[in-house]
């Protein structure tokens, strides 16, 4: 009888203090690790979740947002940066943190169309006018052009955009993988500068005025026309690009530590809803529920890079890694 | 007749007036372009649209919390390579002690590594991957990716400045005061509260706002070790480059212009330190 006495009055004590404690401490904090062009769709998504969550739960919910070039974000949650999700460019990125044992294996197959609730795609800004005429993919190799691209090594951008011309040069009509090296070797030739990261690229472009063509994100893109001046800038949406998949994920280690893989999941999952959607298709992502609206031009043909390169780990492997085939290409210039 | 071979002898000696002119005008142009038009541009366009957007623009959640931090960061690695700078300079100007140049050279150590290099040692040793980083974890214990992260690295790369300030001033005094000292009857520490550290003040102080404008303004190694966690682990520097990577230009520059202001104050401070320095070797 004494036992349970005492156990019942630890658990109040427990009970109490457990409720004193949510009570001192009625936010819990999220942090989302993610990369460079999402800064904008978060801050806005964040807020929409906080308030739905606050709504069903009653908690109050902070989610921390940290920013930075893809593979280099992997790279600090590997290190121990604690993120409770990470929302990155490419799945290879989340690849080598389930490598190191922080996610389960199989992560893609959680969440709906392969972890990613929108899509993106690469498309070309121009100067105000299009001065250059530059229409399609083909425009960018003519002689005098000078394209505007980050650096594939350190951008997951730019990896986009070089797979993209690659898919593209494939694919035409007596198009093979030789092919499509020779015209991506005459693409790098017009490149004057390879910066680090996407916005790096961008600020090249918008701010320093260089540059006839920027291969962008499609919501970097609209971004930079919408925050520097639409008599500036137009937008080409060339007929055929690549399908990028950015995909989400959990951190199984961290939530099961922070004790927030509930609402960790739930914030994921906030990103498959109708209100989640019309958010990313806000900042000019491509949502993949077609039923909502979006002012984002249609593409005929969007190449997969499950399709035309057998996946990101073959497609890093072949051409980025050391030796790859861009280190065979890409020759600076002196 | 005979005063000319003097006067060519004089011109011999010095430049003619062309040249100093010029000499003069290259390095005033040179200090116009390269560092006063580039202030003056950080002013202009944090003003550049009114004041109250200048404010605002301060007063912002994020700006304000990366303020703070830095702020915090300066209020621990200052005190602390204050008292390591003083001991050390201390032990190096009036003892004698095997192994002396080889101290002197270690303090020199973060002035020639790069900054990039002192943030990733933080993170070697205690990151998830490094040496003791998975110890940390199980005891909950975070320290690169948060704020002792930070102030780790700040320490590391502003550790040099007041003890290299120190150095050649306490060996130009010598130890003749502090000999003096102890003949009276004075203990060690007597001799170092009232002969050594008034000897010195200027020079600390020197070293101290050196070190503060370090601390304050640190940008690659506490990239490196910040994890990058808006209103958490973003220092001013750190802010600055997200602000314009957002394109939020008028705001970056308004952020800079508090880093320029310290830069100004840290440049007064230590030109009259330098001068009361200069004053008190004299007068020894």
């Amino acid at each position: 009888m004494d036992i349970k006495k005492m156990t019942v009055t630890l658990a109040t004590l427990a009970l109490a203090l457990s409720t004193s404690v949510t009570a001192f401490a009625a936010t819990i904090t999220l942090l989302n690790v993610s990369y460079d062009p999402t800064r904008e769709l978060y801050a806005d998504f964040n807020k929409s979740f906080a308030a739905y969550w606050k709504g069903k739960s009653g908690d109050t919910v902070t989610v921390k947002q940290s920013h930075g070039g893809s593979s280099k974000q992997a790279r600090a949650v590997i290190d121990g940066l604690e993120a409770d999700v990470v929302t990155l460019a490419l799945a290879y990125d989340i690849d080598a943190i389930a490598e190191k044992g922080f996610i389960k294996q199989g992560w893609q197959k959680e969440l709906p169309h392969n972890s990613s609730p929108y899509t993106s795609t690469i498309v070309f800004l121009v100067r105000k006018g299009n001065p250059k005429k530059i229409k399609n993919w083909d425009d960018l190799i003519k002689p005098g052009i000078a394209v505007i691209t980050p650096n594939p090594k350190t951008s997951g951008g730019a990896r986009w955009n070089y797979l993209a011309a690659w898919a593209y040069a494939a694919h035409q009509p007596g198009g093979n993988d030789a092919k499509a090296k020779e015209f991506v070797t005459k693409l790098l030739k017009n490149v004057p500068v390879l910066d680090s990261g996407a916005r790096g690229s961008t600020n090249t472009f918008v701010q320093r005025g260089l540059g006839d063509v920027l291969l962008a994100w499609e919501n970097e893109a609209f971004l930079a026309v919408n925050e520097l001046g639409p008599d500036k800038f137009d937008i080409v949406t060339p007929p055929e690009s690549i399908l990028a998949e950015p995909p989400v994920t959990v951190i199984d280690k961290v939530v099961d530590r922070h004790g927030t893989r509930k609402v960790a999941a739930e914030y994921l999952k906030y990103l498959y809803t109708d209100e989640g959607q019309k958010i990313a298709a806000k900042h000019y992502y491509r949502p993949i529920n077609t039923k909502i609206p979006t002012k984002l031009a249609k593409i005929k043909k969007l190449y997969t890079i499950d399709g035309a390169f057998g996946g990101w780990q073959k497609a890093q492997k072949t051409h980025f890694s050391d030796g790859g085939t861009f280190d065979q290409i890409y020759a600076p210039k002196k | 007749m005979s005063a000319s071979p003097r006067t060519s002898k004089d011109r011999s000696q010095t430049e003619p007036t062309v040249v100093r002119w010029l000499l003069i005008a290259i390095a005033v142009t040179f200090l116009m372009l390269f560092l006063i038009l580039p202030l003056a541009a950080v002013f202009s366009q944090a003003f550049d649209k009114g004041f109250t957007v200048y404010l605002d623009a301060l007063r912002e959640a994020d700006t304000l919390s990366s303020i703070k931090l830095t702020v915090l960061t300066a209020a621990f690695c200052v005190p602390l390579n204050l008292f390591f700078g003083v001991t050390a300079a201390w032990a190096i100007a009036k003892f004698s002690f095997p192994g002396k140049n080889l101290l002197i050279t270690l303090i020199d150590l973060p002035f020639s590594v790069s900054p990039v290099i002192s943030g990733l040692i933080y993170v070697l040793i205690f990151g998830l991957q490094g040496w003791i980083g998975p110890w940390l974890q199980d005891h909950d214990i975070r320290i690169v990716f948060a704020v002792p992260g930070i102030i780790l690295a700040t320490i590391f790369v502003t550790f040099p400045f007041v003890a290299r300030e120190l150095i050649p001033l306490m060996e130009a005094q010598g130890r003749e005061e502090e000999e003096a000292a102890l003949v009276l009857g004075a203990s060690g520490l007597q001799t170092f509260w009232r002969v050594t550290l008034p000897n010195v003040k200027w020079g600390i102080i020197y070293g101290v706002i050196l070190c503060n404008a370090r601390a304050m303004g640190e940008f690659g190694a506490v990239s490196v070790v910040s994890g990058h966690i808006r209103g958490m682990t973003n220092t001013v520097p750190l802010h600055v480059e997200i602000l314009y990577n957002e394109y939020n230009y008028t705001a970056a520059f308004a952020v800079a212009s508090l880093l320029a202001f310290l830069a100004l104050i840290t440049l007064v401070i230590k030109t009259i330190a330098e001068w009361k320095v200069q004053q008190q070797l004299q007068k020894n």
